[in-house]
């Protein structure tokens, strides 16, 4: 471990330390706000973990979320609590390594388009299910589960998955999906298993989507659809992950951040156009600030060298 | 289907047509270890697909391509470069977002010698100094010239330690002073006894480089053998200046 890499660590187990004391200083709507940002914190960062390298762009977060959620929901009854989070991150690996064998042919613009097709078919299959077998519009979700404990449980998933991306950026999968991201065919000659490596990282970054709707269903007593798949929320992974930069493992941290808070004042204000909003937000983030807000501060260090040192 | 041990590579019959085009028709040739082939042909007579065929870029759609005594049809590219073949793409491709060091130890993790850490570092720092850009390994390759990304390619495909290197056109686009010191490194390659297919149109650096030519003409081989055997071959001559000059 260099020096950097140290004082890294040691900045993110303190920043992690200070959160956990979040909901013994604010109860109500500061720690629903603090439960959101460190949901997407969870789902932005594994989201990158794929497509940040490979330029993958997925739309599928809102399926693993959905099934993840909707395991736990269907299941409260049947099982214990800890045997649906492990069940609800079997389905999302499950359902990755589906798509990824499927879309292994695949590439750019394709590849989002039958993601955001398979979200919005898994969507409207479990609203069927739901209709037809069931005898209401969603399932009720009640447990013990408070709160703080849904923030401590995706605190600690958020901790894991940073050290597990910080893992892999270091690792040869790592470097094999960087290089898949510059030239395929220069990684296939390299003797890169292209499909192999592509499925391992989207199963990661999908099972933990799955995990993260898990820990979250208990924070709704109904489950619908509409909340579960919203396909809003594969839209808000994507602008989150681009507004912080996709090139660091800290980037989409600092895009989720400043929107959660952004987006929590959009809705309040223009509860009905929200659809325009984002897409105005989703503009506005790739003309104005491509590189996110990490590139930005990386070109203002390198600027000013003194600062660098 | 016993190959001699001592055969690195045998193209047997093999056919590979795109739609109608018959672009490699029904090709045989032998590659022994230590050998340097050339493979050269008027343009578009089939070679960088044959290259492609052996790399496993592209499948044949008829024969078989033996590689040390096992039969690789079919195999995909990945599977091919880990048996040690490594190859340079006539048009250059660079990984533009990386650096010279990473480009080139791109080469040295995946195929059949699997290093990592500071021996893959050191393994491509010599390899950058060997082709001639020691110094610029922190450098991005977007801002390279021209045959400094031809080096980062070479470099690369000797990070991995190829037990077979396929050059597509690696000569091509060079001035007549890069020419001469491009042909110099290849040459220090052959003299290692590094076992080489090289396809080229620079016919000084054919008869210079090469033990062996095969000469291709619409996907199919016209001529073999030593590079002034072949060179005096009317065909080949026909086929390189057309039939009207014969
Ligand atoms: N992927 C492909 N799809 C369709 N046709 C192809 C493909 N690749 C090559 N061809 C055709 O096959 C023939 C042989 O092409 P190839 O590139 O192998 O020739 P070459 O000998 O390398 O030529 P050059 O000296 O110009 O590089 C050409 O007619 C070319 O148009
Ligand atoms: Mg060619």
């Amino acid at each position: 471990m260099t020096g950097t890499e140290k004082t890294g660590l040691a900045v993110g187990a303190a920043i992690f330390l200070a959160a956990a004391f979040v909901p013994l200083l604010s109860g109500g709507y500061g720690l629903s706000l603090a439960v959101t940002v460190v949901m997407y914190a969870v789902l932005t960062t594994s989201w990158t973990l794929f497509s940040g390298p490979t330029h993958y762009i997925s739309l599928a977060t809102a399926a693993f979320f959905g099934l993840g959620m909707y395991t736990v929901a269907a299941l409260i009854d049947v099982f214990p609590y800890p045997v649906l989070l492990v069940m609800a991150t079997a389905v999302g690996a499950v359902l990755a390594a589906l798509i990824g064998l499927a879309t292994l042919r695949l590439s750019g613009v394709y590849f989002v388009i039958f993601t955001l097709g398979l979200a919005e078919m898994v969507r409207q299959l479990v609203t069927w299910v739901q209709t037809t077998m069931g005898t209401s519009s969603g399932l009720v979700v009640l447990t013990g589960i408070d709160e703080p404990m849904i923030y401590w449980q995706l605190l600690a998933l958020a901790a894991a998955v940073y050290l597990a991306s910080w893992r892999i950026g270091r690792s040869r999968l790592g470097f094999a999906l960087r290089i898949i991201g510059g030239d395929e065919v220069v990684a296939r000659h390299s003797g890169i298993n292209t499909a192999h490596a592509k499925i391992a990282l989207f199963v990661i970054s999908g099972s933990v989507a799955a995990l993260t709707g898990a820990i979250l269903a208990p924070r709704w007593t109904y489950v619908e659809p509409v909340i579960a798949f919203s396909p809003m929320l594969s839209f808000l992974v994507v602008i989150m992950a681009l507004l912080g930069g996709v090139h660091r493992l800290w980037g989409p941290l600092l895009g989720v951040i400043p929107f959660t808070f952004l987006w929590d004042l959009v809705t309040a204000t223009f509860p009905n156009q929200t659809a325009l909003m984002l897409g105005l937000c989703f503009l506005l983030i790739v003309y104005i600030i491509p590189n996110g807000f990490a590139g930005l501060i990386e070109n203002l260090i390198r600027r000013r060298p003194l600062l660098a040192g | 289907m016993a190959a001699e041990p001592h055969t690195a590579l045998s193209v047997r019959g093999v056919t590979r047509t795109f739609g109608g085009l018959v672009a490699v028709d029904d090709m045989s040739f032998e590659l022994a270890e230590h050998e340097v082939l050339g493979l050269i042909g008027p343009n578009g007579s089939g070679k960088t697909t044959m290259i492609n065929l052996i790399s496993g870029a592209l499948k044949a759609s008829r024969g078989e391509i033996v590689l040390f005594g096992e039969n690789v049809v079919g195999e995909s590219a990945h599977a091919i470069a880990r048996r040690g073949v490594a190859r340079t793409f006539q048009l250059v491709r660079m990984l533009e977002s990386m650096s010279v060091m990473e480009n080139v130890e791109t080469g040295g993790v995946f195929g059949h010698a699997r290093r990592w850490g500071a021996e893959l570092r050191d393994h491509a720092r010599h390899n950058i100094a060997r082709v001639g850009l020691a110094g610029k390994e922190d450098e991005p390759v977007g801002a390279l010239t021209y045959i400094d990304q031809k080096r980062v390619e070479l470099a690369r495909a000797l990070a991995a330690d190829p037990r077979l290197l396929l050059l597509d056109e690696w000569l091509a686009g060079l001035n007549p002073t890069e020419l001469q010191t491009g042909i110099e490194l290849v040459e220090d390659l052959r003299s290692e006894g590094r076992t080489i297919v090289i396809v080229e149109h620079v016919m000084d650096a054919i008869r210079s480089l090469c033990d062996r030519c095969v000469v291709m003409n619409s996907g199919a081989v016209i001529a073999d053998g030593t590079p002034r055997e072949v060179l005096a071959d009317d065909a080949v001559i026909a086929a390189y200046l057309g039939d009207a000059h014969v």
